[in-house]
């Protein structure tokens, strides 16, 4: 009975090996840290940005004297030739909170 | 595929950061580029060691400049990571796997991995390098990934010519380009997929290659598993990751990715008038001569005396003619000491023993191809921040 019950548990773990061994690769990466800084209008950021990258896209862009006319060139950039569906009347307000926040 | 090693160095890290107190554990978990809002995390992801995070989605990661210091290879483990769009094929099955090839050809043809490596393996060394490697330090500043020097790296790839596969399939009279396309996609359909184009002749040149080894082992997931273009002496924008799919055309592929991104001036040295937009641009293709120090840091303090300089220099394929070194900012030159030649593609180690007295010194680094090229003393520029290869500089103080 004992042997059946250690027989079992071997097919058992050996099908999990094979199975493991012909899976997808099932790649994980860490949890996502990075968030948005608090700021006017940030919900209308969080949902017109954050479906496409991650925040820290935004962080670690360099600081520019014309701060304003870099994130409009930046949203500008995402709508026209990334296709970012973005109401225009959204794209005013993610300025402003890119250009008072980063 | 996951190697022990680094999850049991991962783990290693983490208990070590658990017992020191919270300052030093943050410490231990950031790094601060030598540039204008140059904070970033150290992070670890599966596969990799430490390494400098980017972006979390998709995941960009840079080498610690440091890993260039162990060897002319780098390991797969601290290979840097670029991607541009957020869906990665995170749940492919390598079984099931193919590689199609389709178009202007007698034979379309799906390989698997199977079928891919059964063909007559090739090997070469290669440098990688990201079109935006050290974008960060470019002055004026411009938008895109701020990298420092360590979104390039050097490896053994192993695969197939890209020229028997087209053999293969049998590329027809009047074909003029061929595209690739990677399993990894953006998120929306208005969002244009990555696909890059090379001209035939380059594609057949026997050098490119279609790649499922690197340093001996699989390709790591984020460098392309399970296969990947190499295009040796070119930018990294042209190594398709994840390659599932090759386009025989007959025309000049006019996608964004290579008609409106990764374009630099068509003008002398590729370079503009710092701050000011070029007026007609070519793709991107092959990499600037570069060298480094890797053995000391910028800002480091040294004893006096004499001590071992070493680094690395490469080029677009011509191979490394000559490294020099000046310790005096760049008045008097000295040659290096070559070391072992891996290949006209690969990292060129180098070293040379100086002798260096009490005060500060700017150590610099200037190498030269075969072709004749070398290292500019102030910076080009372009509004994209690709091809940085000004002569380095290491400050250090001597005591």
């Amino acid at each position: 009975m004992q042997r059946t019950v250690l027989l079992a548990i071997s097919l058992a773990l050996a099908a999990v090996i094979g199975s493991a061994l012909a899976a997808p690769v099932n790649y994980k990466t860490p949890d996502e840290v990075a968030a948005l800084k608090p700021g006017p209008n940030l919900e209308v950021v969080q949902g017109n940005c954050s479906a496409c990258h991650s925040s820290d896209y935004i962080a670690t862009q360099p600081p520019m004297k014309d701060k304003k006319g870099f994130w409009q060139a930046e949203v500008t950039k995402m709508i026209k030739v990334y296709g970012a569906p973005i109401d225009d009347a959204d794209v005013g307000k993610i300025v402003d909170y890119l250009a008072a926040t980063y | 595929m996951f190697d022990r090693r680094d999850l049991l160095k991962g783990a290693g890290l983490s208990a070590l950061a658990a017992t020191l107190n919270s300052t030093r554990a943050l410490a231990l978990d950031t790094v601060t580029l030598p540039f204008a809002n140059g904070e970033r995390p150290l992070v670890k992801y599966p596969q990799k060691r430490p390494m400098i995070g980017l972006t979390s989605r998709p995941p960009q990661l840079e080498t610690p400049f440091a890993v260039f210091n162990e060897g002319p290879i780098t390991p797969n483990n601290a290979f840097f990571v670029r991607y541009h769009l957020s869906d990665l094929p995170y749940n492919l099955d390598p079984d099931k796997f193919t590689l199609e090839v389709k178009g202007k050809v007698d034979k379309p043809l799906k390989l698997s991995r199977k079928d891919i490596k059964k063909m007559k393996a090739t090997e070469i060394v290669a440098v990688n390098q990201c079109s935006g490697n050290s974008r960060g330090f470019f002055e004026p500043r411009v938008a895109g990934g701020q990298l420092a020097n360590g979104a390039m790296g050097n490896a053994r790839w192993r695969g197939v010519p890209l020229k028997a596969v087209l053999e293969m399939a049998g590329v027809q009279a009047g074909a003029k380009q061929v595209t690739f396309n990677g399993m990894d996609g953006p998120v929306s359909d208005k969002t244009p997929d990555f696909v890059k184009a090379l001209d035939l002749d380059h594609a057949t040149d026997g050098e490119v290659m279609l790649a499922y080894g690197m340093n001996g082992g699989d390709l790591p997931f984020l460098n392309g598993f399970p296969l990947r273009l190499i295009v040796p002496g070119y930018y990294g924008t042209y190594w398709v990751k994840h390659l599932n799919e090759i386009t025989v055309i007959d025309n000049v592929y006019d996608g964004f990715w290579m008609k409106s991104a990764y374009r630099i001036p068509d003008t002398p040295n590729n370079a503009v008038e710092p701050g000011t937009a070029p007026k007609a641009t070519i793709p991107i293709n092959r990499f600037t001569i570069r060298s480094f120090i890797t053995s000391i840091p910028d800002g480091a303090k040294l004893k006096a005396g004499t001590a071992m300089l070493r680094g690395i220099a490469f080029d677009g394929g011509k191979g490394i003619k000559e490294v020099q070194v000046s310790t005096d900012g760049g008045k008097i030159w000295s040659s290096a000491k070559l070391g072992k030649d891996l290949g006209k593609y690969s990292f060129r180690e180098w070293k040379l023993p100086v002798k260096l007295a009490a005060g500060s010194h700017e150590l610099k680094v200037r190498a030269t191809g075969n072709g004749g090229e070398t290292q500019p003393d102030t910076p080009r520029w372009n509004p994209a921040g690709y091809l940085r290869n000004v002569v380095e500089t290491v400050r250090v103080t001597v005591a």
